[in-house]
């Protein structure tokens, strides 16, 4: 599988995610946010961090760089898309994913591990999950996911929350932690997998989600 | 050419922590009447027009599209022109 990993003035996860997709030998690639072709990718990964300092709002500026036109052509083509932290915040601005992550319910960043159930086990992302419960590291100050009942209604109906905190960490809407687009191919989520592929790190929970995205 | 002020909050519906602490921040100086604080954003713009009508439809676009979040965030504005 070849992977890009896109790269935003003030992305600071990107090398993690780059290290998580070498140890499962994907052929990543770094490209820069001002690139605008993505057709040699099979998935394409938007990091954590701080896009453009989070002014206005964080995702907010990020989404009119070139290659969140060719991020749109790759949803088109039914390509997976995966935007961790700053990379959920901006695929959300963006349009690819609804509702929007607001400032945390309890002021200040919350760096921490959180139990979280994997509800929804039958997507492209978390298919290969054989427990329902897993913990994975948060670190963000805006990571409350909010939308409208109606919204909310929809995702429920079709199945598309894949992952909810067991603790309400940061108050986010029905405890949503990671939704998926309504086709399925887009997955954004607040918790960080890609800092939880090592046991000498202390934890493994977030293989299964590489190990899903890579099961074809 | 048009200035334009545009006053951007939150929905009656969305919880604003900011606007929480402020609260409770001025309640602990001795302003103890509050009944609540929301805190917002403010921008100026000034730009080009070919007239009042175009003016306020390219200050309502550009709100939409990019300085609120029409989820959460709700706005109004005034809209002057400016003499030479």
């Amino acid at each position: 599988m070849k992977a890009a990993v896109i790269q935003f003035p003030g992305s600071n996860c990107d090398m993690d995610m780059m290290h998580a997709l070498k140890d499962f030998k994907v052929d990543a690639t770094l490209v820069s946010h001002n690139e605008t072709d993505l057709s040699d990718y099979d998935a394409i990964f938007l990091p954590g961090g701080f896009s453009f300092g989070d002014y206005l709002r964080s995702g907010a500026i990020a989404r009119f760089s070139p290659i969140m036109e060719a991020v749109k052509q790759a949803d088109e083509a039914g390509k997976r898309i995966v935007g961790i932290c700053n990379g959920f915040q901006i695929l959300t601005e963006a349009g690819l994913l609804p509702g929007q992550l607001m400032q945390n319910e309890h002021p200040g960043f919350i760096c921490d591990e959180v139990k979280m159930e994997v509800t929804n086990p039958d997507t492209k992302f978390s298919r290969d999950y054989q427990t329902s419960e897993i913990t994975l590291p948060v670190a963000h100050g805006e990571g409350r996911y909010y939308a409208d009942q109606a919204t909310i209604d929809s995702l429920e109906k079709n199945h598309q929350i894949v992952f909810k905190y067991q603790t309400n960490v940061n108050g986010s809407t029905d405890d949503i932690a990671g939704i998926t687009n309504q086709k399925g191919n887009v997955l954004g989520m607040m918790p960080h997998p890609e800092r939880a592929i090592e046991a000498i790190l202390g934890n493994t929970d977030g293989r299964k989600l590489f190990e899903s995205i890579l099961d074809n | 050419m048009y200035f334009g002020r545009v006053y951007v909050s939150y929905k009656k519906s969305v919880l604003d922590p900011q606007g929480e602490v402020i609260k409770s921040g001025l309640t602990h100086m001795g302003f103890e009447k509050i009944e609540s604080v929301k805190q917002g954003k403010y921008f100026e713009i000034k730009f080009a027009a070919t007239d009042m009508e175009n003016a306020k439809q390219e200050l309502v676009k550009m709100i939409e599209a990019l300085l609120i979040n029409a989820n959460t965030e709700t706005y109004r504005y005034d809209l002057k022109e400016l003499g030479d």
